[in-house]
């Protein structure tokens, strides 16, 4: 049996909400912060998705974003290593599209279905743009998930997929376009999304013959709620009892991360024998047909997406939000001088302690040290070491202090010394925090994220932060 | 092993104003010191046999002293040890001396801060070339210890700041006396505690001034000083650790102590003599580069006991009438910190101190006297001591 073995989703701390000051929205928004990318936020859903998972067991990482950070250089590669997967896996980097995940998704169905692997990890996400002030930038978030696609212990197993495509703009971003562009609603709606949807739906359902009570749920894309409520009315689903919330007010159009997120909400509250039927849209239509299994009674039922959605902090200036992303600039204040640009060959001969947060163990004291150690800061025996992942360990805070002056786009600068369960020790910068919270001895957990770009580097580390929910 | 103890002596210093100098390069600042030691000391710039100098960024290489001064081809050792630069310079000199190898020797510290166009120190990363290590300039990683102590002693942040303030209006005291000390005015525990946020817990008036500055020491054998002065000052102890990085990579590392500092000051004292320190020390010049540093040093050197602190400062034990004058010159809270000159500054304090000729900050029935060196950040520091004496 192929399918989902576990599943993740991600919602960044970040709202923009009613008391964000020049956001005029009733509707709050989760935003990537100013150190999370589409890179970032796949690697935070990926590592809840591989809570319990060995991580040496995944033969494959397929990535789907239309806002990868680099137009030639491999998104999957940063997150594989990030993840610590082994280094002879099969990488896929998917975009040009917000079926992108979803694509993403069915190719990983059908390689474990051919053999050539046991277990794949898919996962998505997009930080996109849209011009200030505009419809677009209302109805879009940010966030990610993940899925490990595998053929055995599945909790939902896929049970069909169609896909059917469009040339068509609707939405769209050219090259070297930051905010996204988009044709007459009327127009990209009702012409391309509502003829396309039922049709793929549709068609799906005929191959199986299946019809719509046959659903315990339905994951549909929707550019907004007239429309889903539309799509509905046209394919015969009931919306209030059948189709998953597409949680246009707390959580918006998270672009290819979208519908695999309301897909994560739908899991999260389904029961064994329960079919689920997902549509995706974007250029075209992905469409798949779930059954969930027994073992869905084994995973940790943690509520994960509500979780996190619930779990946020409220910019309170909308100003804040469009320095982070590029459209304005904020008085730099007393801010030092921009970093200078890391050394390439420096970066690759530590990417295991920077991307992978890999420390030493010392074999002959068994104490854990990060960074990588020749010499044993305990015991003093000399190379005598096993790497050692600190990325998942828990950890406290010992001791902190904020710089009200260093530059950064979330003043103050946190640094926190860091003691891990299990022994080791870092000094790193703490995010995601709310600096009237932060006391010695509070639990902490590690987070990858992009410290900053310069000419050309996304420069990506770990930071620490206060666990969420 | 041998001590340093009573194996060289100072027969002249120099040490300009430091502050921002703007009129001053540090060529300026480095011939100003030197000239001052020569008059003090009686030498001709021609006795010279070999020189150290100190600076951690304002130049390169034995010509950054030769060429002001021409010092024309004798051997100029440079040293860089971070702030504790100078002093580590002069200790090298030291052991020439003592070595027999020179008998006349200039030791100088300078370094120009002022045009960088920064406030603070600029705090470029240093480890590699991948710049994720955090961001960690000096104010922070002196605030990582200032948050432990006060959570360990349970020391509310307002009892914590009140208890900093104390040892910054101290210092600001003694340098409103010091005419060439960079900042010079008085303040209350009031400013110091309302002053804006440097790095938490830390403050504007927790934090000592960035300055421009120079200093400098003829150093000799006792025999030969006495052909020039009997009020020479002899060299007691030297002390110098450095750590290993231990604060990040060994949990028990605790931030309410710095071993570089216990580890410095044991060697300096065992080459003195010195058993009891809060007793035997007359005076100290210590690594104020931060509140809380002094503080913490009070107790890794010995002067209060682990924990204490406050109960001493909070006595007045460390200001000019009491039992342990600290900083008598105001410290690189006032004085400045150019930082590859500070070292030899706090020498130059001790020097004068030791001869009776510090006017209203004189500190009497003096013997011994201490300077204390600190540069890094914790777990990586360069601790240097130097104990001087008569």
């Amino acid at each position: 049996m192929i399918g989902i073995k576990s599943y993740s989703g991600y919602v960044p701390l970040y709202r923009l909400g009613k008391s964000t000051v020049g956001w005029n929205s009733p509707v709050e928004k989760p935003i990537a912060s100013h150190d999370e990318d589409s890179i970032t936020m796949a690697v935070a859903a990926a590592i809840n998705c591989l809570e319990d998972t060995d991580r040496s067991s995944i033969d494959g990482l397929y990535f789907g974003s239309t806002s990868s950070p680099y137009r030639e250089k491999q998104a999957a590669a940063t997150i594989a290593t990030a993840l610590n997967l082994r280094d002879d896996i099969a990488l896929r980097d998917f975009t040009g599209s917000l079926r992108a995940g979803t694509t993403a998704l069915s190719s990983a169905v059908e390689t474990v279905k051919s053999g050539a692997a046991k277990q794949i990890l898919v996962t998505m996400a997009d930080v996109r743009v849209a011009v200030s002030g505009s419809d677009l930038e209302r109805s879009i978030g940010d966030g990610a998930a993940a899925f490990l696609i595998s053929d055995s212990e599945v909790v939902a197993s896929i049970e069909g997929n169609y896909q059917l495509y469009d040339e068509i703009y609707d939405v769209w971003r050219a090259q070297g376009d930051t905010t996204l562009r988009s044709w007459e609603d009327r127009f990209a709606f009702d012409e391309g999304y509502l003829r396309l949807m039922p049709k793929a739906v549709a068609q799906l359902m005929a191959q199986k013959e299946l019809n719509p009570d046959d659903f315990s749920r339905a994951v549909f894309y929707a550019p907004d709620a007239r429309r889903l409520r539309d799509l509905t009315t046209k394919i015969g689903f009931d919306i209030k009892k059948q189709v998953e919330d597409p949680l246009f007010s707390t959580m918006g159009n998270t672009g290819v991360a979208f519908v695999p997120m309301l897909l994560v909400s739908a899991l999260d509250k389904s029961k064994p024998g329960e079919r689920i039927i997902v549509g995706n849209y974007g250029g075209g239509t992905d469409a798949f047909i779930f059954t969930v299994t027994p073992e869905i009674e084994k995973t940790k039922r943690k509520d994960g997406l509500s979780r996190l959605l619930e779990s946020k902090e409220i910019l309170p200036d909308y100003r804040i939000f469009a320095w982070w992303r590029g459209l304005t600039e904020i008085a730099p204040g007393r801010r030092r001088p921009p970093p200078d640009a890391p050394s390439a060959s420096a970066l690759f001969r530590e990417r295991k302690k920077n991307i992978s947060f890999l420390g030493v163990k010392c074999l002959n004291c068994g104490q854990p040290q990060y960074p990588p150690q020749r010499v044993c800061t305990f015991c003093h025996s000399k190379d005598k070491f096993e790497d050692y992942r600190f990325s998942d360990k828990k950890a406290t805070l010992f001791t902190y202090s904020m710089d009200y002056v260093g530059g950064t786009m979330n003043p103050p600068i946190v640094i926190s010394i860091v003691d891990f369960d299990g022994g080791g020790r870092a000094m790193v910068e703490m995010t995601d925090r709310n600096t009237d919270k932060i006391s010695i001895g509070m639990p902490l957990q590690m987070t990858f994220r992009k410290l900053f770009s310069t000419q050309g580097f996304d420069n990506y580390y770990w930071r620490c932060m206060p666990p969420r929910g | 092993m041998e001590t340093i103890k009573d194996k060289v002596a100072i027969i002249g210093m120099g040490c300009v104003k430091f502050g921002e100098n703007w009129e001053q390069g540090v060529d300026d600042m480095i011939v100003d010191a030197a000239y001052e030691a020569y008059e003090d000391s009686g030498i001709e710039p021609k006795d010279i046999q070999a020189a150290w100098v100190g600076t951690t960024g304002s130049g390169t290489r034995g010509s950054f002293l030769a060429y002001p001064l021409k010092l024309e081809y004798i051997p100029v050792t440079r040293v860089e040890n971070a702030c504790a630069t100078a002093t580590d310079a002069f200790r090298n000199a030291c052991y020439a001396v003592a070595a027999g190898i020179y008998d006349m020797v200039l030791v100088e510290g300078a370094e120009k801060l002022k045009d960088t166009g920064a406030s603070g120190l600029t705090g470029k990363h240093t480890q590699t070339g991948t710049w994720v290590e955090p961001p960690c300039p000096p104010p922070v990683q002196f605030a990582l210890a200032a948050t432990r102590y006060f959570y360990r002693y349970g020391l509310s942040f307002e009892e914590g700041k009140r208890t900093l303030a104390k040892i910054s209006v101290k210092s600001h005291h003694n340098g409103a006396m010091n005419p060439k000390a960079h900042l010079r005015r008085e303040i209350t525990v009031e400013d110091a505690v309302k002053a804006p946020m440097i790095a938490w817990p830390l403050g504007l008036f927790d934090c000592c001034g960035v300055s421009d500055g120079a200093a400098a020491a003829i150093i000799t054998t006792p025999e030969i000083a006495k052909k020039y002065r009997q009020d020479y000052v002899l060299v007691k102890g030297l002390g110098l650790t450095s750590g290993a990085f231990q604060a990040q990579l060994q949990n028990t590392y605790d931030f309410t102590h710095f071993e570089e500092n216990v580890t410095g000051g044991k060697r300096a004292y065992a080459e003195a003599g010195v058993k009891n320190p809060r007793e035997e020390i007359d005076m100290a010049v210590v690594h104020d580069c931060f509140s809380i540093t002094e503080l913490l040093i009070y107790e890794d050197l010995g002067f209060s006991p682990r924990g204490k602190a406050k109960e001493d400062i909070d006595s007045g034990f460390f200001t000019l009438e009491g039992g342990l004058p600290v900083n008598t010159d105001g410290g690189l809270k006032c004085f400045g910190h150019p930082v590859g000159a500070s070292g030899l500054r706090m020498i130059y304090e001790v020097y004068k101190q030791l001869q009776g000729k510090a006017g209203p900050r004189q500190v009497k029935d003096l013997k011994l006297g201490l300077t204390h060196n600190l540069g890094g950040i914790p777990g990586q520091f360069t601790c240097a001591v130097c104990i001087l004496g008569r």
